[in-house]
């Protein structure tokens, strides 16, 4: 597959139209009794790279598939631009939907696949013969597959498949391309060289773009802004950096990333775990049980002369470095991220303090350290 | 290592894979001895029947009026209830799979009905609703309309064996290949029945052609239900498998089994249209199912 090469084809049939915002108003979705989605608001702007994650049967799919119009909502409206779009029936939306197995037509060749949008068009809508075929020509060219337009889907590989049905989308120039789990279907390695190449598509192609995925590696490299979906609701939505660094839920904090969590009692202005305090370096204003998380690679170790003091109890690769298991108190233990320097072995004791962390109190409050600690970690991080 | 040892060692490879060789062959050998028995013996012993007094004597068989006007009925009914069978078993098949409504699973189960009732019921069914002292007797006989005892009565006793046929083999396929590539056609703008044309129907086409070979043969091939509603008259409303009863109940027994070797014929030609298909296009069928 010649995947790496950066130049891209650009389309230029494609009209440019006027700046369009796809805002979700209060949307909800039943089942039956099963609520799919309830109370969604959500605006996605123009030409963005949007990622809806969350783990299975949070609503992220369903959520896809009310947009392109192919579930009706129960309740709440979506809006493109000013318009109401869940007045217009799926075939007049223009959205561009690839679908996680992709289905394509197996019985059509991949140049007739992608120019399907465009011969059902009614007869006075209908692009040339010759129209069609430079189009299809382009769009082969735009996604890397010229000179397979006489194959059939199922002479292509699972990331051919993904790009046919990505350009047979693009073909009727959508105002918006929604794909729901796009690389599910394909094995670790092609994923991720479609993973840069599908942001390549996007910047060069500039269709406002929704994905749907439950990986949130895919979901903090390839998207502008990511919403974060549990049980049918949004938790959180921001840039990859916002959600990485300040999860807005305890949920965020446990899906995305992996920490740790300390259940721990906030008591005359300090952090207790038992009868230790946890050196967070600042005072907490509130009382009662809280939850603590840190980062596995948000732990200064030291000597066991300061912070949480536990007990070595495993040690595995991970990487440049290893990974040590600390148990810190009976049945709690924490994950923690070591240098490729350091050496030690199970049984040592050693000295933990959070460098980052989050505490969450009783009534969903949330405590964080300065902001400026963050921005130098958001720094390191690009 | 000898060579004896090494093939002795393969020969133990083989029984821990498989069954022991006496296994495997007892196994095959009755599959063979039914086979033989049940169905290849009786198709040549009607072939050898028909042709027992001759090339001749076979042949005018069918130049007798009564067993033309036979073989003109069986097709013409067979003409009128495979299409219609064609069309609600694709209606059938497109609402289970496509659509979500109250009495889904009765339906499915209704389909059924005919595989499970005795043809003869089915046949007195008609008789019981059409017949000159049925439910709609009297209506129909104020209009003039004869339905029992006629082709009428034959073409709705022959719709109702084969119904189940063509649906039955869509209802799993499409259940199989679900909605998406028809939701992929609505999203690129297709209207119903293009998306029907243009991307279901292909997607089908073998199961379909399935169904339809299937529901032919039995149409033409019917025996029970038919009986009860034709009233064996002859040339007038006596089908093929019906001749042969008479023929045979007049000791013809010549001319009963050259009847009976077209009514095979029929069915052998309908197995080997249904295994060229296969042989033809046995790439694009595997492939659509892989895919």
């Amino acid at each position: 597959m010649a995947m790496n090469s950066p130049r891209l084809a650009v389309i230029d049939c494609r009209i440019k139209e006027t700046p369009m915002e796809i805002s979700i108003r209060d949307l909800a979705k039943d089942f039956g009794l099963f609520n799919a989605l309830h109370g969604v608001d959500l605006d996605i702007r123009d030409g963005e790279l949007l990622a809806l994650l969350g783990p299975s049967g949070s609503g992220k799919t369903t959520l896809l598939r009310a947009i392109a119009g192919l579930e009706a909502p129960s309740r709440g409206q979506i809006l493109f631009g000013e318009e109401d779009a869940s007045l217009t029936p799926v075939r007049e939306r223009r959205v561009g939907f690839v679908f996680q197995h992709y289905a394509l037509f197996r019985h059509m060749t991949v140049a007739e696949n992608i120019a399907f949008g465009l011969t059902v068009k009614p007869r006075a809508l209908r692009p040339t013969r010759a129209d069609i075929a430079a189009r299809v020509a382009d769009l082969l060219k735009l996604v890397q597959l010229t000179g397979l337009d006489r194959r059939y889907p199922a002479q292509l590989s699972g990331g051919q498949r993904q790009r046919v049905a990505l350009a047979r989308a693009l073909a009727v120039d959508p105002k918006v391309l929604l794909l729901d789990e796009p690389f599910g279907a394909l094995d670790a390695k092609v994923r991720k060289e479609l993973r840069a190449w599908l942001r390549q598509l996007h910047r060069e192609v500039g269709t406002t773009t929704v994905f749907v995925t439950h990986d949130q590696d895919e979901a903090l490299e390839l998207a502008d802004r990511v919403v974060v979906l549990n049980n049918g609701h949004i938790e959180q939505i921001g840039t990859p950096d916002e959600i990485y660094d300040t999860p807005a839920s305890p949920f965020v904090y446990e899906f995305i990333g992996d920490s740790s969590l300390i259940p721990v009692v906030v008591g005359q202005g300090r952090v207790w775990l038992y009868d230790r305090q946890v050196p967070l370096g600042l005072d907490v204003v509130g009382h009662g049980p809280a939850k603590l998380y840190v980062r596995q690679d948000h732990w200064d170790v030291t000597a066991p002369t300061a912070g949480l003091v536990g007990i070595v109890r495993s040690i595995v690769r991970s990487g440049a470095g290893r990974r040590i298991e600390v148990e810190i108190g009976h049945e709690l233990a924490v994950r923690v991220d070591l240098s490729a320097g350091r050496v030690v072995s199970i049984g040592d004791r050693l000295g933990l303090t959070p460098k980052q962390w989050r505490l969450f109190l009783a009534d969903g409050q949330a405590v964080s350290p300065m902001p400026a600690a963050r921005s130098i970690a958001a720094g390191i991080r690009h | 290592m000898s060579e004896a040892t090494l093939a002795a060692a393969r020969v133990e490879a083989d029984d821990v894979r498989t069954e022991t060789r006496v296994a495997r062959w007892i196994v095959i050998g009755i599959s063979l001895l039914f086979l033989g028995l049940f169905l290849v013996l009786p198709l040549v012993v009607v072939f050898v029947e028909a042709f027992s007094k001759g090339l001749n004597t076979f042949l005018e068989t069918f130049s007798d009026p009564d067993a033309q006007a036979a073989i003109r009925l069986t097709l013409t009914v067979a003409a009128i209830a495979v299409p219609a069978n064609l069309v609600f078993g694709i209606a059938a098949a497109w609402a289970v799979t496509k659509f979500e409504f109250p009495g889904k699973n009765m339906l499915v189960t209704l389909i059924d009905l005919p595989f499970s009732v005795s043809p003869v019921v089915s046949g007195l069914v008609y008789v019981l609703l059409f017949g000159a002292q049925g439910l709609f007797g009297a209506y129909l006989k104020s209009h003039g309309i004869q339905v029992i005892f006629a082709v009428p009565g034959l073409v709705l006793a022959t719709i109702f064996v084969t119904f189940p046929f063509i649906a039955r083999e869509l209802i799993p396929l499409m259940q199989d290949l679900g909605s998406s590539d028809e939701e992929a056609a609505m999203t690129l703008g297709a209207g119903g029945f293009t998306i029907f044309w243009r991307v279901t129907l292909p997607n089908v086409k073998w199961g379909l052609l399935y169904g339809v070979l299937l529901c032919n043969a039995r149409a033409m091939g019917e025996f029970g239900a038919v009986s009860v509603v034709s009233g064996h008259i002859r040339g007038l409303t006596n089908t093929m498998p019906l001749h042969v009863e008479i023929l045979y109940n007049e000791y013809n027994f010549v001319a009963a089994f050259a009847m009976a070797s077209a009514l095979a014929t029929l069915a052998l030609v309908t197995l080997a249209i249904k295994t060229a298909l296969e042989w033809r296009y046995g790439d694009e069928l595997a492939a659509s199912r892989r895919h």
